[in-house]
């Protein structure tokens, strides 16, 4: 590539991270006490269903391994 | 001044604004904020099944919308179809090229997809008589390192030639292409409303890209290494990345910065995948040292461990259910804990 074109390129490139930064400037931002209390809300609503969180109860695991019954 | 110089100028004048912008609703910290929240129990689960059946390194898995099936990709060049609740395996894909690095299965439970060091997205239908190779979507000049499926004629990729990019899959042409990573991009998440995804790279960023127009809209620091996984959370304003510089970070979409950083003095090893429960409030974190660690996302504390594989847990999901996390391994086995 000739050095005329390598630097057509370079300025390419920069034109292109100047405009990403100018998007990237121009949003809106709210502030992190805000976003924090938003997602503790969230985890704390939809923690009754986490079965994770929660735990599983035996009969309603279905990775538990049934035991065979024996009748005494 | 030179226009090359005057761009340098602007731009440096623009990071500087970003990063005041940042700063100015930088009020608190999550870890400050979350400090009146009860901690999360401590978590012990045990292993419920060890699926066996790869004959090598197993680097992806991704769960049916079922919460049932699971798909699961090995370097011995097989995908394996898993019912997770008898432990049988229900198919087996054999792959063109044995050098996998991702798989996906389609919401509708029809497709699966996977791709690797040939550079190709390789789309299966798995509802034939006999799986069949539905397209191959070739157009990366890199490595394939992550997809997934939007719908069944829609698919994202994630490549090492540092592009992402969305494909039709009827005409196996690429749609959008998302430039803007300097580095391999190794991840991606799809957010909850489908507009927006998000990437991670080597470059050790993580981007918020709209789906549809290919724009970047947002670009996240704070890695000092490769970002090799990536999760919306499911409220779709937060977001938590895994990289090889042994940390997690949660970045907040609307606060447009990271908000906490799991990690540890003691934990020395890269994060090479992740995964949420239902709620959002754990997260499981798959290490090179063999072991899956287990987070309180909003306090920032360890609160449990998944060890049992004997090499590095590539890969881990929960599924839509939230009934248990799977971890697959360079053991070769897929573990599944609740």
């Amino acid at each position: 590539m000739s050095s005329k074109m390598q630097s057509a390129n370079n300025i390419a490139q920069a034109k292109r991270a100047v405009q990403q930064l100018r998007i990237e400037a121009n949003i809106e931002r709210i502030k992190v006490s805000k976003a924090s209390a938003d997602l503790m809300n969230y985890c704390g609503e939809h923690a009754k269903y986490d079965p994770l969180l929660m735990g599983i109860p035996a009969s309603e695991n279905p990775f538990k391994d049934k035991k065979p019954c024996t009748i005494l | 001044m030179g226009e090359m110089e005057q761009m340098k100028k602007e731009a440096d004048g623009l990071k500087t604004q970003i990063e005041a912008a940042r700063k100015a609703v930088a009020d608190t910290t999550m870890s400050a904020a979350s400090a009146a929240v009860a901690p999360a129990p401590r978590v012990q689960l045990k292993t419920r099944r060890t699926l066996k059946g790869h004959l090598a390194k197993i680097y992806a898995m991704h769960w049916a919308t079922d919460s049932r099936l699971m798909v699961s990709a090995s370097q011995d060049g097989k995908l394996l179809i898993w019912d997770s609740h008898s432990g049988n395996k229900i198919n087996a894909v054999p792959l063109k090229s044995s050098w996998v690095m991702t798989c996906s299965y389609a919401p509708s439970g029809n497709l699966v997809a996977s791709g690797g060091l040939d550079n190709m997205c390789t789309v299966y239908n798995l509802k034939t008589p006999v799986v069949k190779t539905v397209k191959e979507l070739d157009a990366h000049t890199g490595y394939l390192a992550c997809c997934r499926f939007l719908s069944d004629s829609e698919i994202l990729t994630a490549s090492g030639d540092t592009t992402c990019a969305l494909w039709d899959i009827e005409s196996g042409k690429q749609k959008t292409v998302f430039l803007n990573h300097v580095g391999d991009c190794m991840c991606l998440s799809l957010s909850p409303d489908m507009n927006t995804f998000i990437s991670g790279a080597c470059d050790s960023l993580a981007k918020l890209w709209d789906v549809r127009d290919g724009t970047c809209k947002q670009t996240f620091q704070g890695h000092t290494s490769d970002v090799n996984a990536i999760s919306f959370f499911h409220n779709g304003n937060t977001v938590i990345t895994g990289s090889d510089d042994c940390t997690c970070k949660m970045f907040d979409l609307r606060a447009d910065q990271e908000v906490i950083s799991y990690q540890d003095a003691q934990l020395n090893a890269g994060v090479t995948s992740l995964a949420l429960s239902v709620s959002g409030r754990l997260m499981f974190a798959g290490y090179d040292d063999f072991n899956c660690n287990i987070w309180d996302t909003l306090k920032g504390e360890k609160v449990g461990v998944l060890s049992g594989h004997d090499n590095r847990v590539s890969c881990t999901g929960v599924p839509p259910d939230g009934m248990c996390v799977c971890t697959g391994s360079w053991d070769s086995f897929l573990k599944i804990w609740n």
